[in-house]
This record gives structure tokens, sequence and C-alpha cells, in this order.
């Protein structure tokens, strides 16, 4: 079949590239399906690639997903609005102390990254982002979002179903969570997922071992192949990991990684994203989470503490992007499942709600505001009316960054294109 | 001939015990069959591990919680979700009757349905006995069209005359019944309209029918115009031959080939003796076919689980409290929490098991067994005769002679290709 993107036609190549110089082609020979990932074989094939793959257009996805469902009014503040300081007496914050956007709208205080990348023009925030009949589980609500079906849940995501029709290798899309979120599995091709956190082997069992454990045999079924490949991928990854912390730019200079207890797990996913990018892996989209968003009571002190590992990490990644052609290739997204209710409720945290502000950044995005700012006083039974349908955030993404048509991955969506993505 | 009631053993089984095989090797193909599916007498295993007695639902006959209440009630849902998770794990660890065992685990993932949405156990555990209690497919998929939880995930309860919700109706077509591609969407909407009306009641753990929100009027679904209701659309969807056939090749999919399609001939030997389940399974079981898969089916992660437990004959029930719940997490990191199924469409199948980050975690469980294991010796041969493995590769039993000591050497045995992929 004739490769229908141009864009993918020099990934393919370092694909070939990669599998014969890593000396894993007999995975190749094993079936076209999704297989095991070696990063590490990708990352050193791709430095030598690094030039051929330079282009001046955004090509690569970083998706970040917000579980738990955060809190969009206390992250982009409504700050000049009374009924949201009437609303949430405790909650609020002064007027003062909020990053202002504009003459009604700032971002939580603990966001200066993000601010800076707003003076930037460079920060995107789409706003009052859900979708019809909003759904208040978290399970339900975010299975929408990543599978982009609001109307009844189907077996695979937006990206997954892209990975389908594309016949994507595996490397693809990539994961640096602990499980494949639904988001890349499709229902023929899936990313891949590799763990962020390192390798830890029970007692007695050391590298070799497992190496050995990851040699395929002569004449070995392809699935009892591909159990063996996935310990030689997991020791791999775990290489890259340890290079990745080793990195001494990593650490400081560049800002991404916060060194000592601070460093969150997003910030160390994006690191891995990071190297990844800029050593020309062909990896089109990666997907990272921060958990921990559902903040019930007490939520200020938790809430804080979220934002300000994702402020760190985001901006530290997308400064660190703005540096490398490759890196300029990249554009961020950041959601959740929903927001929360506009009043706070009796224990000082909020209940689940419904529309939030949806996040894209990166080098060449065209910072400001998009969409509409939901009304916190004409509500539907106490919470925001979404403004903007996430298809139209997913299908400007489908459309610019991965060059495909939205409504074939949006069961028929007819996305409104936002024009987030400035030339050159 | 001895190996071939070893694959049928480790398919329609969990593990099987070493103890398990002999007595099957002894009593041959043909006898072990129908043991596994037309067990007799009481399973005096699963009499061990009675299905437990939860109470109501907290939130049962319950209007205006307030939040301090629903913090204490998801509390009371989320200890009594424990509760299920350890009995079912242990139900197939101990149950004699392994064969009838695993098809209730096959069609826990048929008609998937997560606690994760419908939230109460009670009615999840209500599931089960009707997944255990009906005679054939045909009788469970007239109780399972109002199946409360089931209705609670596929919102059944929303679907009514003025406002219908056809996403029951689709998942019974699409998933449960008949497959993709067999039914239109002005069927599917007929259909919907079909099951009008029921809702779930957590006081009665049972569905209810609203005569009033049913649309009684006339639909026309697969050709057959008629006042359907929600048992007249069952009838209508179990005569259809697509739904022998769906079904069969779910079946296929589970105990032989997540890979290769089900072969015609296979097929039509299993749909002859559809809606009898346990006689759709003894056909695939005897068809040639079947012995051809061998060495290609990935073990889910709780089918893993539950054969180590069985062959290493530690009961989930007898664990700690810390252990377990170390274990169900690694499981959900696996992929596979007991109840909670990714979607509709059920549990993942074939390499979708077998990513990187899932292989670590698979040693690190591993690891957590093999600690519990006592033996003061034993052998790659042993390990090999422990875990019901035909043999190890060269491959494995080098890293196997490396390890020198039980534990290390079960680690291994339990992670290994061989073991992993059956």
């Amino acid at each position: 079949m004739p490769d229908p993107n141009p864009f993918t036609r020099m990934d393919t190549v370092s694909r070939r590239k990669f599998l014969l110089a890593s000396g894993v082609a007999g995975a190749a020979a094993i079936g076209t399906g999704s297989i095991g990932l070696s990063l590490a074989d990708l990352l050193r094939t791709a430095i030598r690639d690094r030039d051929d793959n330079a282009r001046k257009d955004v090509t690569k996805l970083v998706v970040v997903t917000l579980y738990g469902g955060n809190d969009g009014l206390n992250t982009v503040i409504p700050y000049a609005d009374p009924a949201y300081h009437s609303a949430r007496p405790e909650l609020a914050y002064a007027p003062e102390k909020v990053l202002h956007l504009n003459e009604s709208l700032g971002l939580n205080p603990l966001m200066p990254g993000m601010k800076r990348l707003w003076d930037e023009k460079r920060l995107a925030v789409v706003l009052g982002v859900g979708y019809p009949k909003p759904d208040r589980s978290h399970f339900r609500s975010m299975d929408i979002w990543q599978t982009a079906s609001p109307v009844r849940p189907v077996p695979s995501g937006w990206i997954g179903r892209w990975l389908d029709a594309e016949k994507a290798a595996p490397e693809t899309a990539v994961s640096f969570e602990p499980v494949l979120p639904p988001l890349l599995a499709g229902e023929s091709r899936a990313g891949s997922c590799v763990s962020h956190s390192g390798l830890k082997l029970p007692a007695g069992i050391d590298q070799s071992m497992v190496a050995a454990l990851g040699q395929m045999e002569p004449n070995e079924s392809e699935m009892r192949a591909r159990a063996a490949l996935a310990y030689a991928d997991m020791l791999k990854v775990e290489q890259l990991v340890r290079e990745a912390d080793d990195t001494p730019e990593l650490t400081d200079d560049k800002g991404l990684l916060t060194t000592g207890p601070g460093t969150s797990p997003l910030a160390r996913q994006l690191s891995l994203v990071a190297q990844c990018i800029e050593a020309g892996v062909p990896t089109q989209v990666y997907s990272v989470s921060l958990d921990g968003f559902d903040t019930h009571a007490s939520e200020r002190i938790y809430h804080e503490k979220l934002v300000t590992r994702l402020d760190r990490a985001l901006a530290g990644f997308v400064n660190r992007m703005a540096q490398t052609e490759n890196g300029r290739q990249v554009a961020v997204v950041v959601y959740s499942e929903f927001g929360r209710r506009v009043r706070a409720n009796a224990s000082d945290g909020t209940d689940h709600g419904t529309a939030g502000p949806v996040f894209i950044t990166g080098p060449r995005v065209a910072g400001g505001f998009y969409g509409e700012q939901p009304s916190l006083t004409d509500l539907d039974d106490g919470d925001l009316k979404a403004t903007m349908d996430f298809r139209d955030v997913f299908g400007t993404l489908l459309g610019s960054v991965l060059r495909a048509d939205p409504a074939r991955y949006l069961d028929g969506y007819d996305a409104r294109m936002l024009p987030v993505f400035s030339a050159g | 001939m001895t190996d071939d009631v070893a694959l049928l053993l480790r398919r329609a089984a969990f593990g099987p015990t070493a103890a398990e095989l002999g007595q099957a090797r002894a009593a041959g193909y043909t006898a072990t069959l129908s043991a596994l599916l037309t067990p007799s007498g009481a399973d005096s295993g699963a009499a061990r591990a009675p299905m437990p007695e939860l109470g109501p639902d907290p939130y049962a006959g319950k209007t205006g919680v307030t939040l301090e209440q629903s913090r204490d009630f998801d509390g009371i849902r989320e200890r009594q979700i424990a509760v299920i998770n350890r009995w079912w794990l242990d139900r197939m660890t101990v149950a004699n009757h392994q064969g009838v065992e695993k098809l209730v685990f096959f069609w826990h993932g048929h008609w998937a349905t997560s606690v994760k949405k419908v939230r109460s156990p009670q009615l999840m555990l209500a599931q089960q006995r009707t997944l255990r209690s009906s005679r054939d497919y045909a009788d469970m998929t007239r109780k399972m069209v109002v199946d409360p939880a089931l209705v609670a995930y596929l919102d059944g309860h929303l679907n009514t005359r003025a406002a219908p919700n056809e996403n029951l109706a689709r998942e019974l077509l699409e998933l449960f019944t008949l497959g993709i591609g067999q039914y239109n969407e002005k069927d599917l909407k007929e259909a919907g309209r079909a099951l009008t009306g029921w809702r779930f009641s957590l006081t009665e753990e049972r569905s209810v029918f609203e005569q009033a929100k049913h649309d009684p009027g006339i639909k026309t679904i697969l050709g057959v115009t008629a006042s359907h209701d929600a048992a007249s659309l069952v009838e209508l969807l179990l005569r259809q031959p697509a739904c022998a056939e769906h079904v069969a090749a779910r079946l296929w999919l589970r105990y032989a080939s997540s890979t290769t399609p089900i072969p015609e001939a296979t097929r039509d030997a299993m749909t002859a003796e559809f809606p009898r389940t346990r006689a759709m399974l003894r056909a695939l079981f005897q068809n040639d076919s079947f012995q051809a898969t061998a060495g290609t089916l990935v073990k889910q992660p709780i089918e893993w689980f539950v054969g180590a437990m069985r062959q290493l004959g530690i009961r989930p029930a007898t664990l700690p409290e810390k252990s377990f719940i170390d274990i169900v997490e690694d499981l959900t990191s696996l992929g596979q929490r007991p109840f909670a199924p990714p979607n509709v469409g059920g549990w993942p199948s074939g390499a979708a098991w077998l990513s990187s980050a899932a292989a670590q975690v698979r040693l690190r469980l591993a690891g957590r067994l093999a600690k519990m294991l006592v033996a003061d010796r034993l052998t790659p041969e042993g390990m090999a005769y422990v875990l019901g493995v035909d043999g190890w590769t060269n491959r494995t039993y080098a890293v196997l002679r490396e390890a020198s000591d039980p534990q290390r050497l079960l680690t291994i045995g339990l992670v290994s290709p061989e073991y992993l992929v059956t």
C-alpha cells in the first residue's frame, strides 16, 4: 500500500534502518503487528539520522493527561468575576495573586512557567472545552476523552484508530505510563508502553538472566518470540532511563528535571520524550500523564502541588524543545476528563464538574485564547456549560499535526479547525 | 497423545497441577474432556469458597446522600470490592470443576461489565450468580439482557420511551450476540426501543421494568415486525445464524487462538451445538484445528496468576492482607483487575499482554509468588513438572540452570515464554 502520508516517509526509512542496525531484524520477521519497543536502539540509530528528520513543521504530538478531573476554574482563573469569588470563598484566589492573561482571566499563581510561555505567545488556552451530556464518572468521562466517542463506548482510542489506518509501526506512538492508555489502543495496532520508573528486578534475578530469557529461539511461535522480546526491550529501556538520568543537561540548565525529591513522574516522563525527540526518534505521538487531580477536600494545597509540577515540567519541556529544530516540531496538548463544580463543597474541595480549559503549547504554537469562557452564572445544574467540543481540539491536532482527516478518526464529527499553529 | 491432554487442561482449566495432569493422562483425552465440561456431583473444592454475603449496597434506598455520607459509602464499597476480588480469585483457585470455573471467567469477559462504572459490588456479584446459574447461552442471554449490572454499565436505565439510549442495544448486537456488520443502524435503533423501560434497583439487586417508560410501539428488527420487547428481541437474536457463529468465534479466540481466525469446519462443528456452550466447547476441543494452536495462546494475567496459585498450592484467601493488595495492584498494572475489564469489548488478547512494561510487572509478581514457595531443592525438570510445561527451550533451560535456588528457579519458570504462551 502506498504511504498516504508524505510526512511519514522519512520515518519509515529510519525505522527500517533501526531494525537492521539494532540486530533485532528478527523482530520484523516475526510479524507486522505491534512488537515490544527498543527505545535505546531507536535512539542510537536515530541520532545518525538527525539531519534527515529536521523539518519545519509541527509533526510530533505530546499528549498530557491530567487524571482525576483538574479544577479548571483554579487553573485558568476568572479572577475578575465576582461570581467566582462568591461561589468558592475559601478556594478562590485574590485577583492580585493571579497571573493575569487579560482583564478577566489569569493563570494560577503557581504557574509562572506557563505564564512566560503565554507572554512569549507560545501558549494557547482553549476555553470551556467539554462534550454534550457530560458524564461525571472519572472512568466514563476519561474514556470519552481518550476514545473521542461521547455517545457510546468504543474499543479504540482516537490515536489508536489513526495507528490502525496508518498500519503504524510500534514506535509510532509511545506511552511512558505503567499501562497503555486507551488513547493509544487501536484494534489492529497499538502504541508501545515503556515504564519511566526504571527497572526493579526480584531478588536474585539479575539483568543477564533476563537478557538470556529475552533471546528468541529458532522455530518458536510468534507469540513466544514476542514474549521473549519483551524482556530484551525492557532491559534496553532501562538503559535509556539510566542514560537520561546521567545526562547533566537534564538536571539544571534546561530546567526540565527538578532535582531532589521534587522530581515528579511527569517531569521524568517528559525528559524521556525530550531525549527521544532531540534524537530524531520516529515516534509521532507521545503519551504522558499526571495523576491526583481528584481533589474533593482541602483542595487548594493538593491542587497547588499538582499545578506546580505541571507548570515546571511543561514549561521546562517547551523551553527545551525550542532549542532544537527537532524540538520545534513538537506540540503539546494538556487536558483532563472534566473540570470541577463552580461552587466549593463543605470540605473546601470541589466535586466532579464539566467543562474545563485545554492547553496547547509548543515552539510553533500561536499563543492566545481560543473559544469563550463559560459563564459562571448561566449554569447547567451548578456546572459550566461547555462552549467548545473537545473533538474540535483533537480534530485540530489530527489535521494540523498528524496530517490526517479528522472526521475519519472522530466517527464522522465535523471538527472546527482552530488556528493554533502559526506558519513556519 | 499425552501432550494433547496437557494442552486441553492448560486451555480449558487454570493450571493444571501436576496431579491433575497425571490423572488426565491416565484417564485419556475423552474422559478428561467429559470431566472438564460435564463434571458429576457437587464441587467440594468450590464449596470451600462460597460467594461472600456482602449485605446491602450502602447506597441502596438512600436519597439525598451528603458528601460526607458518600465518602463513607464509597469506602464501604471499596472494601466490598476487595472482598469480591479476593473471593473470585480464590474460587478460581480452589474449584475442582475447573472447566466450569474457567468458562465463568470467559463469560465475564464476554459480557464485559466493569465495577468502575457500575460501582455496586452487590450488582457485580448478582451478575456472577447469573453467569453461574445459566443453563446455556440462550438462557444466559435472556437473563443478561436485563442484568442489573449490565443495565447500569450500558445506560439501560437511561433508555426510555421519551429519551432513547442505544448503548445497551448496540453492544448487545455488536459484541454479545451477532457481531459487527450483521445488522444496520435502523435495526439497532429499533432494538434500542425494544429495550426501553428497564432500570436497575440497588435495593432489590435486580432490574425493574417500568411499563410507562417502555415503548410498546411496532418495531422492525432484522426484517421482523412486531411490538418487540426485551424478551422477543433476544429470541429473535438467538435465531440468527450470525449469533451462533459469533459465539463460536469468541470461544475460539479465548480457548484456541487470538491470532488465527476460526477455521470454517471448526465453526460449523461448534455452531451445530449452539446454544449449548459446553457442547460447543467439546466440539472445539475435539477438532484437529484445536491441537494445531499449541504454543500460540498468550495467558491472560488472571489465568497466569490463578494457574500459578494452583500449581503452588496456595489459596488467595489465606494470603496476608498486604500481600493480596500488592498482587491485585500488580494484576491491575498488567491490565487485568477482576470485575474491571477496560471497556465493553472485554479483555485484550495476544500480543497486547506482552508489552515491555508488562514484562517488568510480571517479573515482580512472579518474584512475590516465588517467595511463598517452600522447597529445598528444585531442578529445571522438576520445575517443568510443577508448572505443567511440556519442556524448556535451550534458552530457558540455560537460565534455569543458572538459577541456584528454588525461588529463583520458580521466578524464571513463571515468566518464561514457554509458561506464558501455551
